[in-house]
């Protein structure tokens, strides 16, 4: 079996920081905005060498989104930069309107999201964003799993036309992916061939579930690990392919079951190839203060909640 | 000098095509846009600099983007008669398969139109951002946008007022249509906002205000007062007192014709006050 390991830890929103700095010096159009979280966003590099790129918006995120969307209009491609609360929800008639319905090239960049947030608390840790900015028709979505991932897909976006939404979060997390990847919106990636469960994960699960592969083969189970890191649109073929071979899945996200990529994949095998299914996710709930290792553990979102779904989906094949 | 003949020839013309839109389909918005008609037609036909075909990009030119998405009658009239898109389209207001929505989108691709606008508080924020691309553009043409006066009260133009002016976005003239109404009645019985003139400059913009702006001549001349304001490092309010229903008696000083269309009898006798003057689509 394939295994992975790494060498370094680094936050997926230094990631989104190196990649806007790059397209600094590569794209004359794009444009960033922030309402007043510059350093917790890594914008401070493109800042430094494009001033005259960069807009402070201020504590304003309804005018953050409304302004991005009027710079589009003379060709800028706008990257806003907020926590990913106060990039979706706080937001959410302004970005459909505005941005989605209008059709505008804006790349909405939001860190900071899900449990991994920490001990700031629910207030600040949402759950639901996923689910509210893939229902926008034409919405792009994609939320990435380490930082090499996270500046791939920085630099990606600007090349793609419309309105996307990129999550991504505070912690440290293991650095697995290679360097200098190309970034393939909407192209699942297989880490690792298995034979008996399906497990499909977006953002700082995938790291997880690489770490339940590897405990599952030690009890002699082969696990498929997918990289789901474009939740809209979604690869339906990678799932369907996998799931054809194994017969059963595991959605894995940090996010709330109810509106995430499982109920995505869900819908996948439901029109295609119904399959038994488990989600590990956060279920219908708030989240909490507490370090972001706690929290991950206390709601069932690491890699032994992974390996237990997995032996429970499979018993249901 | 423009000609105010044929301006006026226009207006008439646009409140009947807006009569007769909002007839037709039993819904839409006559008396904001029957109040903001010489407006619109000052600006689409005096006041903007524009080419006279579209692209969203709009580089060169002006810019206008209307933030009160409901008045879209005199808003689609007045881009069709500038030539924007066929005026036999007018026939398609509200219709299924029509590019002509009940609120402006760009979703359908109507020329003329570069967001999309109805949900309330919206538009001065995106005016903004089209203002600063025209600077990282190098582009010295203006942006203009409309606000209702009830519109004010959705927070985020505050929000949108106080970046203006703080990051000096001096290539804006936004226009504030002061009828006094409002959909449930007078704005001072719904939300009393006070002075709002002293709060735009409070916050630090120029404001100008036009005392008739159902009168062409005020208009144009306000606005050309507004045009020189710009470039002198603070965003441009212009107060525009209108009447709602201007121009359609039984429509007026009420806001009962808000988002109300007349039948059968209301539309001859509204029609029978502005005889047609360019030909009725």
């Amino acid at each position: 079996m394939k295994t992975y390991t790494y060498t370094e830890k680094k936050d997926t929103r230094s990631g989104f920081g190196a990649g806007l700095t790059e397209l600094g010096r590569t794209n004359p159009n794009v444009v960033a905005l922030c309402a007043d979280l510059i350093g917790s966003l890594k914008m401070n590099d493109f800042i430094k060498e494009n001033p005259e790129r960069f807009f402070q918006i201020g504590i304003a995120e309804a005018n953050m989104m409304g302004i991005a969307a009027g710079l589009t209009i003379g060709g800028k491609i706008p990257f806003t930069g907020t926590f990913a609360n106060f990039s979706t929800g706080r937001v959410y008639d302004q970005i459909r309107q505005s941005i989605a319905y209008s059709g505008k090239n804006v790349k909405i960049c939001a860190s900071h999201a899900g449990l991994t947030l920490g001990e700031d608390g629910a207030t600040h840790q949402i759950l639901e964003d996923i689910g509210m900015m893939k229902m926008l028709p034409g919405m792009t979505v994609i939320n990435p799993c380490d930082y090499n991932q996270t500046k791939a897909a920085t630099i990606a976006i600007a090349e793609h036309q419309g309105p996307v939404y990129l999550r991504f979060g505070r912690p440290s997390v293991p650095i697995f992916t290679p360097e200098n990847q190309k970034f393939e919106i909407g192209k699942a990636i297989k880490f690792t061939e298995g034979n008996d469960v399906t497990i499909v994960a977006t953002g700082h699960l995938v790291w997880e579930a690489l770490e339940a592969s590897k405990a599952l083969h030690e009890q002699g189970i082969t696990a498929e690990v997918i990289n789901i890191h474009t939740i809209k649109p979604l690869d339906d073929a990678a799932i369907l392919e996998s799931v054809a071979k194994t017969g059963c899945i595991v959605t894995a996200e940090e996010h709330n079951i109810l509106g995430g990529l499982g109920e995505s994949v869900a819908r996948v095998l439901a029109t295609n190839n119904p399959v038994p299914q488990e989600f590990v996710g956060t279920n219908d709930t708030f989240g909490e203060s507490g370090t972001p290792a706690q929290l991950m553990e206390k709601y069932g979102l690491n890699s032994a909640a992974i390996i237990s779904k997995a032996k429970k989906v499979m018993s249901r094949k | 000098m423009p000609n105010i003949k044929h301006l006026e020839d226009i207006c008439t013309q646009v409140r009947r095509d807006i009569l007769r839109q909002v007839h037709k389909v039993n819904s839409g918005h006559p008396g904001g846009s029957l109040g903001c008609t010489e407006f619109f037609v000052a600006l689409y036909n005096e006041i903007m600099d524009r080419k006279d075909t579209f692209d969203m990009d709009g580089i060169g030119e002006d810019l206008f983007f209307l933030s009160n998405g409901h008045i879209s009658p005199v808003y689609y009239s007045v881009l069709a008669r500038a030539g924007y898109f066929p005026v036999e389209e007018l026939n398609t207001f509200r219709l299924i398969d029509s590019r002509l929505q009940g609120h402006p989108t760009t979703h359908e691709g109507l020329p003329g139109v570069r967001i999309a606008s109805g949900s309330l508080g919206q538009g001065m924020s995106v005016a903004i951002g089209a203002a600063q691309a025209k600077k990282l553009n190098n582009d010295d043409k203006l942006v203009y946008s409309l606000h209702g006066d009830g519109e004010l009260q959705e927070g985020q133009n505050w929000e949108a007022i106080m970046y203006a002016a703080g990051k000096k976005v001096d290539n804006l003239i936004s226009t504030v249509d002061l009828n006094g109404q409002q959909i449930d009645g007078a704005t001072d019985d719904v939300l009393p906002m006070g002075d709002i003139k002293a709060k735009f400059e409070a916050f630090g913009w120029t404001v100008l205000e036009i005392e008739d702006g159902n009168n062409l001549e005020a208009v144009l001349s306000g606005m050309a007062k507004a045009k020189a304001e710009t470039g002198k490092g603070k965003p441009v309010c212009v107060l525009l007192k209108t009447v709602m229903g201007n121009g359609v008696d039984f429509m007026m000083h009420t806001h009962a014709w808000h988002g109300k269309a007349p039948n059968d009898e209301q539309l001859a006798e509204g029609l029978a006050q502005n005889p047609e003057t360019l030909g009725d689509y």
